[in-house]
């Protein structure tokens, strides 16, 4: 005989099967009588089968792999728990466990909308702020003192044009 | 602009008569966004969403569409001035029992409202009254241009704007309308029409969004995929799904008066009726009520200029709104008797009902 089907959440054996189309996709998920309950599947109109299967995909042998994002100090255990992100860093950490839910919960894997230009432009501009900073600093302790004067000269010239941008 | 101003002020919502398809009520387009290399709001710590809360009031309100605007933190709100905000749609029910470090900006008519430190950053908000997905998009895009402009949004170009959540990742646009299905209701055939909007990659949810129920036929359908597609592109596809639900409810608006007239007048003139005279309302029976006087104004049993009145009285009829002007908190009961009085004064004077099946139709 097959085993029975366990909850996706909790492991105990599922009573509730769902299974939702977006996009031409099938989407199935099997959860227990209580962890039903607890998340309004009763109520169809009320609970969005998108944050089950973001939890669901997350096996729980997996989430001891102890990663944490370096920026905010989130786990993978709390992406288990909260189903959310600590912070736009985490986008990074987590790449590994996100990138094969992206596929079931959308359209595509990659943006193909609006772009924010100026704040993109103004972000390149800090990221070669700190990147000379490096050089001048690495320049004046190597006693290279023509290329320390250089950096401090383009470091002059990019803080121009960040003035120029309107920031936070 | 303070929050008495506000409240004491017409809404995008309660002015219809700009609106030009009955069925939708109103059409909101939402932008989630989020300052690059902060903690979002679920995470990040008091100190964190009190900064955050500071840099976005300040960079919200100085946006050519808030000036002069509401701009508040929530704490700073009475219980029922968080709840009249719920029943506007001008924050989220989520929002509104936010303790600390949340705020909220909104535009002198309403129409736009910005939510800070709920689940991300900022979530950006355009209402407008009726069916009008590319106005409300433009708009939208005009002000999240300008705020890019003060403020460093987390973005990827992969995978586009980085939400708290996933499901939002990419757009982090929600594009909706709400809708009065009662001939769908009514014939049953609203389950079908939810697992074709699903099938589609839309979302069919009650009038408060996620877990709310569908009081009144009114629906709220939106899209469910955020990454991979254009924003015109879903409001394109949004707007192609609306239309057909629309071309549904229209003949299943026929077809009931075509098969069974008498029973569907008899609803909507027992609602009638029940309005006019009753002295005890629950709001929800309030929402069922006008819900049908509506379908009886769509159907020329009522003036149709006479929707607009039933639209406002759709929110006026709620908890936050009768006890706002009661001009204080009462219990239940009481609500129910005081919103029976409201409504038995406007109905007194509502134009008088005629029956009659050939000035149906005037979708």
């Amino acid at each position: 005989m097959a085993n029975p089907l366990k909850c996706d959440l909790c492991s105990k054996p599922a009573t509730v099967h769902l299974t939702q189309i977006v996009n031409n996709k099938v989407h199935k998920i099997d959860l227990c009588e209580a962890c039903a309950q607890a998340k309004g599947v009763t109520d169809p109109s009320g609970f969005s089968l998108a944050d089950l299967l973001l939890k669901a995909s997350l096996n729980p042998e997996a989430a001891t792999t102890g990663v944490r994002c370096e920026q905010c100090g989130f786990t993978q255990t709390d992406f288990k728990k909260h189903g959310r992100f600590g912070c736009p860093a985490c986008y990074e950490t987590f790449k590994g466990i996100l990138e094969p839910m992206l596929d079931n919960m959308h359209k595509g894997t990659v943006h193909t909308g609006k772009v924010p230009q100026r704040a993109l432009e103004r972000k390149s501009l800090y990221d070669r702020l700190t990147k000379l900073e490096v050089d001048l600093s690495d320049a004046i302790k190597s006693e290279r003192y023509e290329d320390a004067a250089r950096c401090r000269d383009e470091i002059n010239q990019v803080k121009q044009s960040v003035a120029t941008k309107p920031s936070r | 602009m303070d929050i008495a101003t506000l409240i004491d002020s017409p809404s995008e919502l309660t002015d219809s008569a700009g609106s030009k398809t009955a069925i939708v009520l109103m059409t909101r387009v939402r932008l989630a966004r989020n300052l690059d290399r902060r903690s979002f709001p679920g995470w990040a710590n008091e100190q964190d969403k009190a900064a955050i809360l500071e840099t976005c009031r300040a960079a919200v309100a100085s946006a050519p569409a808030m000036r002069r605007g509401l701009n508040v933190a929530l704490a700073d709100l009475s219980d029922l001035e968080r709840q009249i905000l719920v029943e506007r749609h001008l924050i989220s029910r989520e929002l509104s029992g936010a303790k600390s470090g949340a705020g909220l900006v909104v535009s002198r008519d309403q129409a736009v409202a910005v939510m800070i430190n709920e689940e991300d950053h900022l979530r950006i908000q355009v209402l407008r009254s009726g069916l009008q997905l590319k106005r409300a998009w433009n708009t939208i895009n005009d002000l999240d241009s300008n705020l890019e402009e003060r403020l460093d949004f987390a973005y990827s170009p992969t995978l586009g704007y980085l939400t708290a959540c996933p499901t939002n990742l990419g757009t982090a646009m929600r594009a909706s309308a709400m809708m009065h299905l009662p001939a769908l209701v009514i014939a049953g055939q609203m389950e079908k029409v939810v697992r074709a909007v699903n099938q589609l990659g839309m979302v069919v949810r009650g009038l408060f969004g996620e877990g709310s129920d569908a009081s009144g036929s009114i629906f709220q359908i939106s899209n469910q995929t955020t990454l991979g597609e254009a924003e015109e592109e879903i409001i394109k596809r949004l707007g192609s799904v609306l239309q057909s639900i629309i071309d549904h409810e229209v003949n299943a608006r026929e077809k009931l008066i075509e098969s069974d007239a008498g029973k569907l007048f008899d609803k909507i003139g027992r609602a009638y009726g029940i309005l006019q005279n009753s002295h005890m309302l629950s709001s929800s029976e309030a929402m069922n009520l006008l819900s049908l006087v509506r379908l009886g104004a769509d159907l020329g049993v009522f003036p149709a200029e006479q929707r607009s009145i039933i639209d406002r009285l759709l929110i006026e009829a709620q908890p936050g709104h009768l006890q706002h002007a009661q001009r204080g908190e009462c219990d239940p009961s009481q609500r129910d008797l005081l919103r029976a009085a409201r409504l038995r004064t406007e109905f007194a004077n509502f134009g008088r009902p005629e029956f009659s099946p050939s000035r149906n139709g005037n979708n």
